[in-house]
């Protein structure tokens, strides 16, 4: 049993008298574990998918199966939950809470899921410590480099301990140098058995990923298996 | 999310800019400090009142003359002398509700002690005014019968009087002087402060009444004995418009007044009076908080347009949230604590401005004030509710977003 099963979903938007399909009968499957590259030119439909999959978002048609439960038909609080517990987002924006300590931030899951406050913050400074920052637990947004905040955003990701990840364009926003180390952050949890998705239009990002899918207006034009970059091979680039 | 730490982080949401926040305090802030400054005001009108009441009595009627018909014109009441002191003993003796009956006469006079002199009230009246005013003496003694009877040249005075003819030293057997008349003061009067009108009841001399008919206003030594008022004092427990009713009859057959007649006296009845006006004093609190509800109001409104604003700032952290696990529930109820947090942190700010406000109107107006526990609940209870009510609307259209949307926010 596959950790997503998508079969012909469907998305469509109206936008005045016109509609546009975002996604025009796209199935996949992706196992646990696997580490899996979007990849397309922007509006090809790799964010409306990866939105559904997120259950941000609903398709106009298709069904989806996480860890083999139907999410269709789920109500809005049903939603929350499984974002809550069994999917870790990471966006190209951070989207930190401002104003508001890195070890606070990573609590926040935690704060829906109703862990006590103690717990919450072992398991948050745990989660920073994965990620490399325990020494910048109590640093805001503010105080830390892009890099830094999108860690903090992994260790939030993490905390709730999902299955998934899913990564919408992660180094997006991030100088070079910064977006291997983040790669291989995301490399490291993928080998520790967390299943990632990510969104990119960088070729060379993409490369980090084991499996490489294509979109082009709506439909997926390439699916295929590739062996993946490795910090090594980033050392000698 | 416990409600302790959904208050630290709204105070946090709140804090983050604050400036904007005491703004939009501020209508509850003034309408709560309204709210209670009225209500002290009011309370301490009332319980002045009230005050006046026990020291009048709320068992006293007041039979006034009635007014004077000269030639086809009407003098206005208590023009005319149709009241004498055998109507007052009638009164006493006939009407088995009445305690206690005082007739009175009054003048404005100079009085002169040793080096000092004053302008008040003297008054001539008999031995049971003090009982039917429930007025004691502070010091000395009141004139018998046998004075009232006698002419004799004593005087009782009040504390207003005592202070400005004799400071500090001891009235009691003083000798002073009216309209060149020699009083002994026999008597000093306890304090009774100001009446209903605001007249200081202390600033008084009370001589007997044939002291006051035969030596003050030097009147002819006629039969009839006209006097300017009878005080009457109904017992207790007695039905004070039964006692009226039986008092108007028998003056009016005393007077011999044909059936369809008017009155040629008036009865007033002192608590009435006080009654109308504490009601004057209840409706301009009503009003007062009335206006003071609103400014509470209008500040509730100031919050809801702040926490719109807040919405639409902060759909992306909404979005966010929503994203990591926040359920409708948990978004309405961040933004309606913040709402509420908002009011209520007005309304504290407020009930210590009101407290300071009544404070000084208490001390520096010399208003007396009554403040009240109830009121501060009732500020607080109001500001939670202000908080709640117009909260609700953007609480409930920031969790109504859908994540995606929220999310995609620019």
């Amino acid at each position: 049993m596959a950790l997503i099963e998508a079969r012909a979903l469907v998305k469509s938007y109206r936008m005045g008298d016109q509609v546009v399909q975002a996604l025009n009968d796209v199935s996949l499957d992706i196992d646990e574990g696997e580490f899996v590259a979007i990849m397309g030119a922007s509006g090809s439909g790799k964010s409306t998918l990866m939105n559904i999959i997120g259950c941000l978002d609903r398709p106009t048609a298709g069904t989806l199966r996480l860890a083999g439960e139907e999410v269709e038909g789920l109500s809005g609080d049903a939603l929350a939950a499984i974002r809550n517990r069994r999917i870790g987002f990471v966006f190209q924006q951070f989207n930190l809470l401002p104003r508001t300590s890195a070890v606070d931030n990573v609590e926040l899951p935690m704060v829906y899921a109703g862990i006590k406050p103690a717990e919450r913050r072992r398991r948050a400074l745990q989660a920073l410590e994965r990620v490399g920052l325990g020494q910048r637990a109590l640093h805001t947004p503010a105080e830390l480099s892009g890099g830094q905040q999108q860690r903090v955003a992994i260790a939030r990701a993490l905390v709730n301990s999902p299955k998934l990840i899913l990564a919408d364009e992660p180094t997006g926003a991030l100088d070079t140098q910064t977006s291997e180390d983040i790669m291989q952050l995301l490399t490291e949890l993928n080998l520790q058995g967390m299943t990632i998705v990510m969104v990119t239009h960088e070729t060379d990002i993409a490369q980090w990923a084991r499996r490489r899918i294509v979109f082009r207006d709506g439909r997926i034009v390439e699916d295929r298996l590739q062996p993946p970059r490795t910090a090594a091979a980033a050392a000698t680039a | 999310m416990n409600l302790l730490a959904a208050l630290l982080s709204a105070l946090r949401a709140l804090g983050t800019n604050w400036l904007r926040s005491v703004l939009t305090m501020l209508g509850i802030i003034i309408g709560v400090a309204a709210v209670i400054t009225m209500i002290a005001i009011g309370g301490g009108a009332q319980q002045r009142i009230e005050e006046q009441m026990k020291s009048l009595g709320t068992n006293i009627m007041l039979v006034l003359p009635g007014a004077v018909t000269s030639s086809g014109v009407r003098l206005g009441a208590q023009t005319g002398q149709t009241l004498t002191e055998e109507d007052a003993r009638a009164i006493a003796v006939d009407v088995p509700e009445v305690q206690a009956v005082a007739p009175s006469l009054r003048t404005g006079a100079q009085v002169v002690a040793a080096n000092a002199n004053w302008s008040t009230t003297v008054m001539g009246t008999t031995a049971d005014y003090m009982e039917v005013r429930d007025w004691p003496l502070a010091s000395g003694r009141s004139f018998d019968e046998v004075e009232v009877a006698g002419s004799a040249k004593v005087a009782v005075i009040g504390l207003t009087v005592a202070q400005q003819l004799f400071g500090d030293a001891d009235p009691i057997d003083q000798m002073i002087r009216v309209r060149k008349l020699p009083l002994q003061v026999v008597g000093v009067l306890s304090r009774k402060g100001q009446n209903s009108m605001g007249q200081d009841q202390d600033d008084i001399i009370v001589v007997p009444i044939s002291t006051f008919r035969n030596r003050v206003q030097g009147m002819s030594a006629g039969r009839i004995k006209r006097v300017g008022a009878i005080t009457v004092k109904v017992r207790e427990g007695q039905s004070m418009q039964e006692a009226e009713a039986k008092i108007r009859e028998l003056l009016r057959q005393r007077h011999r007044l044909q059936a369809g007649a008017e009155d040629d006296f008036s009865i007033r009845n002192l608590t009435e009076m006080l009654e109308a006006q504490e009601e004057s004093s209840r409706v301009m609190a009503m009003l007062l908080a009335a206006v003071a509800g609103v400014s509470l109001v209008v500040g509730g409104i100031g919050i809801m347009n702040i926490m719109l604003v807040s919405v639409t700032e902060r759909t992306r952290e909404i979005g966010l949230r929503m994203a990591v696990g926040a359920r409708s529930r948990d978004i309405l109820g961040q933004f309606l604590i913040e709402a509420v947090t908002l009011s209520l942190v007005g309304g504290a700010i407020g009930i210590v401005i009101g407290m300071a406000a009544t404070w000084a109107i208490g001390s520096f107006a010399g208003w007396q004030v009554l403040l009240s526990g109830n009121s501060i609940l009732l500020a607080v209870g109001f500001s939670a509710a202000v908080g709640v009510f117009f909260g609700f609307y953007p609480a409930r259209r920031a969790a109504a977003l859908l994540p995606i949307q929220a999310l995609r926010h620019e």
